[in-house]
């Protein structure tokens, strides 16, 4: 069976078209709000108009009243008893006691139509009593800020702190000022980045039926059904089994759908509404005034440097809002992120959690990350500035590599950063000329990637196609990348392997599609159940000829004879066995689980070119290069999307996106025209280099390489404008008024 | 309120439905005429997820009521393919991995062949301006714009 597995495949590093691009292109694949049952409901949510207020009455009576609503649901509906985060969950699916953020849901409407059920929700009267509230994470941990929820924090937290701080994080290694006093260059900064919506397209949306007896089903748009299973259940007080959930084709995630913000909803009303199905599904303005932003961030950072560039110490201390539940922001990820890039010998991390009112966070791409590196490849590079330095040589010289041991603890195996230095440092994008207002920006960054817990199925057909059943959504082409690699491993053509993501009745527990995981690990996961199967092929081939299963060796699709003393039989091809099975011993498949470990660390550069109109403060994206290592290219189209899409996110969170909040603690962007994305005529064409470094833990040597790519867009383009302008901005966006405000600030001082 | 009885050319295709006054045309075309192919991402006029034409002229279905669906001519992305040839545009979006979620490809796709329509052969910021009005939050548009020109090529015949 020896095979070279990093080189001359088949397979592996090919385009094909993707399985499921033909249902896409023509309207017919089915996403969360596309399905529909006999006798269905619809359903709506009453949203607090409230940061913060005492519920003092919920009077559902004139709703129910109206004709064709078929139920009304408010907290006293859940079960009581929760603790820990099945209680925080709970608590945003439906407020309790108070609402906490501006949209919080108060209660839920189901009605025979979509327009009843809006009218409805319409009519149940609320009564609140409205608390002082804050959104602003340094104002949260202020003296004299309103309380959100006393007795949150945790032990960690030092004595003295607002009730608001709810966890303190420390750790590093080295002595920090050792490490300052030998630097020649120390410089402190500090930033702050504003909450950012993961901006999918498709609207959270759901439908959902549930019985007197507690079983229930469920279709949605979720990047992760077995986490929706069990947060429901947790929420509704019913076991996880009764529930059978099947996800949707999902229109974007970008880790803002691994949780669940109104599922449990659906199905609770239907219960209610004596067991009809119920559909779900949110607006925009739902979408972004109550599903997982990112936190906002405040942060110091401090570092210190060598005439040539060599870093001596860092130290950053990050204070993160996450919304009015504990354990919601990426605190810990970001100060883990903060300074991976780099072999420093000594480091200090330090990190507040802070609650506000605002929505519950969710994961976004590379969680915390990015405003990490805002912070730190910022400052790098004002740094090299002072000293003369070249900023990617600086990088280069202070790179983590093979063996170093990192800022988080873990010793690095085989990684690609300096690898990605050097390809970046060769490409033609710097060597283009700049104009007047012109200027350029690098950074790097930074993603763990993730394993976790996965369990994949295969079958052997009749006719010797394959099929795949993986318990991870599809949201950017890894059903194309795992049929790619089961074909690779079992030597049959890739359109021989259908890949479904199927149901949680399906499979054994499946983590979402979440931290860069899919193809890495659904994929491991399928090599080795192809495996399996290839060891029974070759054991019914043996059975056949009569020979020892050792002497049958598996290549090209077919069982052979091993050598020529295992006798002289014709290869016995993959169809041919299928065929048989029956007979042979019976259905043939292979099955795996593992809770992946073996993921390997994403690092990335990005260059970006900008102008900045003097008159205006509007940058303009001139050029943009993303390089970053993929351990190994799949389906390269898809690694590139991943980095044109990272990027394109990256830009929009470094210079048009943030949550607007007003004096009244409501958001004031609830729409895509306030809540500005990028659109074709923000970007221009995004280059990519695919760097390869096989990550030694996954056959094929794959890393994931979804997340690094949003993190190094806000420093590089922070770095761009200064070399544009003069002006070094430390608060995003860097939208133009901002930028404009700067420039001007440098000219009069 | 009472429903108002509507007539109208879908694909192609007569078709008659009861809509609400305040229903939207996409919500007509999803929830009574079954053609979810048309999606819903704002409902407001600013992501292009709904992009349909009405007699010719490229709209956001969502802000378009139902009833003035009456007597006219709607293509959606249901439209696009003739029975299994898909329309040029459809192939390249394959070919070039222009899509990842999918979910905007319905409303781009129609709003891109709108453009064709009327500009064969767009430079592009032609087309980066023409579907400035179609959000896509997934591909960073790059591999979208070069569907679109590649389409266009061959539309051509180049
Ligand atoms: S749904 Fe019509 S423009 Fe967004
Ligand atoms: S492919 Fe997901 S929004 Fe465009």
């Amino acid at each position: 069976m020896a095979k070279d597995e990093t080189q001359g495949f088949r397979l592996i590093g090919t385009r094909p078209d993707r399985p499921d691009g033909l249902d896409k292109v023509t309207g017919r694949a089915r996403y969360g709000a596309d399905i529909s049952a006999p006798g269905m409901l619809h359903a709506a949510v009453v949203r607090s108009p409230h940061a913060h207020a005492r519920i003092v009455k919920i009077d559902a009576s004139k709703a129910l009243a109206l004709p064709g609503v078929k139920a009304v649901i408010t907290r006293a509906d859940l079960p009581t008893g929760l603790t820990g985060e099945d209680w925080n969950l709970q608590e945003n699916t439906l407020a309790g006691e108070k609402a906490l953020y501006d949209g919080h849901a108060v209660a839920a409407v189901a009605a025979t139509t979509k327009l009843i059920a809006q009218d409805a929700a319409k009519l149940v009267e609320v009564t609140y009593e409205v608390l002082p509230h804050v959104t602003d994470v340094d104002a949260a941990m202020a003296a004299g800020a309103p309380v959100i929820r006393a007795g949150t924090a945790d032990h960690s937290v030092p004595e003295g702190m607002h009730p608001n701080v709810v966890k303190y994080i420390d750790f590093g290694h080295g002595d920090v000022e050792a490490g300052f006093a030998a630097a020649d260059l120390v410089r402190a900064q500090s930033y702050k980045t504003e909450a950012t919506h993961q901006g999918y397209i498709e609207p959270h949306a759901c439908m959902a039926q549930m019985g007197s007896d507690d079983r229930g089903e469920m279709w949605v748009c979720t990047q992760g059904h077995w986490y929706i299973r069990r947060m429901s259940a947790a929420v509704l007080g019913v076991d996880a089994s009764k529930l059978r959930v099947t996800p949707s084709e999902i229109g974007g995630g970008f880790g803002g759908k691994t949780t669940i913000f109104m599922e449990p909803l659906a199905l609770a009303l239907s219960k209610k509404a004596g067991g009809r199905p119920v559909k779900l599904v949110m607006s925009r303005s739902e979408v972004l005034r109550a599903t997982g932003p990112t936190a906002s961030a405040s942060m110091d950072v401090k570092l210190g440097m060598k005439k040539d560039g060599t870093l001596t110490a860092a130290k950053v201390m990050f204070r993160m809002q996450g919304g009015p539940y504990i354990g919601s922001s990426p605190v810990g990820e970001a100060l883990s992120c903060a300074l991976a890039c780099y072999d420093v010998p000594n480091v200090m991390h330090e990190g507040y959690e802070v609650l506000a009112n605002r929505p519950k966070a969710a994961a976004y791409r590379a969680p915390g990350s990015p405003m990490a590196a805002f912070a730190v490849e910022s400052l790098l590079d004002e740094m090299c500035r002072e000293l003369g330095l070249d900023p990617l040589k600086v990088r280069l010289k202070n790179a983590a590599r093979e063996g170093t041991k990192s800022s988080y603890g873990p010793t690095y195996n085989r990684i690609g950063l300096v690898e990605s230095l050097e390809a970046t440092m060769a490409h033609k994008n710097l060597l283009a000329p700049l104009g007047p207002n012109q200027g350029r920006g690098v950074a790097s960054g930074f993603w763990f990637n993730h394993g976790g817990e996965t369990s994949v199925s295969l079958a052997i057909g009749e006719d010797g196609t394959v099929t795949v059943s993986v318990g991870t959504p599809d949201i950017g082409g890894s059903r194309a990348s795992i049929a790619l690699m089961t074909g690779e491993c079992l030597g049959i053509p890739y359109e021989k392997v259908r890949v479904n993501v199927v149901e949680t009745g399906a499979l054994g527990v499946n983590e979402p599609t979440h931290g860069s995981r899919a193809t890495f690990a659904s994929g491991l996961a399928a090599v080795e159940a192809a495996r399996q199967a290839m060891a029974e092929m070759c054991r019914r081939a043996a059975a056949e000829w009569d020979i020892d299963p050792e002497a049958v060796e598996w290549r090209d699709g077919a069982a052979h004879p091993a050598g020529p003393n295992a006798g002289k039989f014709p290869p016995m091809s993959i169809a041919e066995i299928g065929a048989k099975m029956g007979g042979s011993g019976g259905p043939i498949s292979g099955h795996h689980e593992v809770t992946a470990g073996g993921f390997g660390a994403s690092f990335g550069v990005h260059v970006v070119d900008v102008e900045v109109d003097p008159e205006t403060g509007r940058t303009t994206v001139l050029r943009y290069l993303v390089v970053q290592d993929a351990g190994r290219a799949i389906h390269p189209a898809y690694v590139e999307g991943q980095y044109q899409g990272g990027a394109a996110q990256g830009i929009g969170w470094a210079l048009n996106e943030e949550y607007v909040y007003g004096a009244d603690g409501r958001l004031q962007n609830t729409v895509f025209l306030d809540y500005r994305i990028p659109v074709a005529s923000d970007l221009p064409m995004i280059d990519t280099v695919i760097v390869e470094v096989p990550n030694p833990g996954h056959p094929y040597g794959v890393r994931g390489v979804g997340e690094t790519g949003i993190t190094p867009p806000l420093p590089a383009l922070a770095n761009a404008i200064h070399a544009a302008t003069g002006a070094r901005l430390r608060s995003l966006p860097m939208s133009p008024p901002k930028v404009l405000a700067a420039i001007k600030a440098k000219a009069g001082g | 309120m009472s429903r108002i009885h509507v007539t109208t050319t879908v694909n192609g295709d007569a078709v008659e439905f009861l809509a609400d006054p305040r229903d939207s045309l996409l919500d007509c075309l999803r929830d009574q005429l079954n053609l979810t192919g048309s999606k819903e991402g704002c409902g407001t006029g600013d992501c292009g997820a709904c992009s349909v034409t009405v007699d010719g002229t490229l709209v956001c279905s969502c802000l378009v009521l139902g009833v003035e669906a009456e007597g006219k001519r709607i293509e959606t992305v249901e439209g696009m393919a003739k029975g299994n040839d898909l329309h040029p545009l459809q192939r390249k979006f394959i070919e070039h991995a222009a899509l990842q979620c999918g979910f905007c490809t319905p409303g781009i796709l129609v709003a891109a062949k709108a453009l064709l329509a009327e500009n064969p052969d767009p430079s592009e910021s032609e087309i980066r301006f023409w579907l400035a009005g179609n959000l896509c939050r997934c591909t960073g548009y790059d591999k979208i714009i070069h569907a679109v020109q590649d389409a266009a090529a061959e539309m051509r015949g180049a």
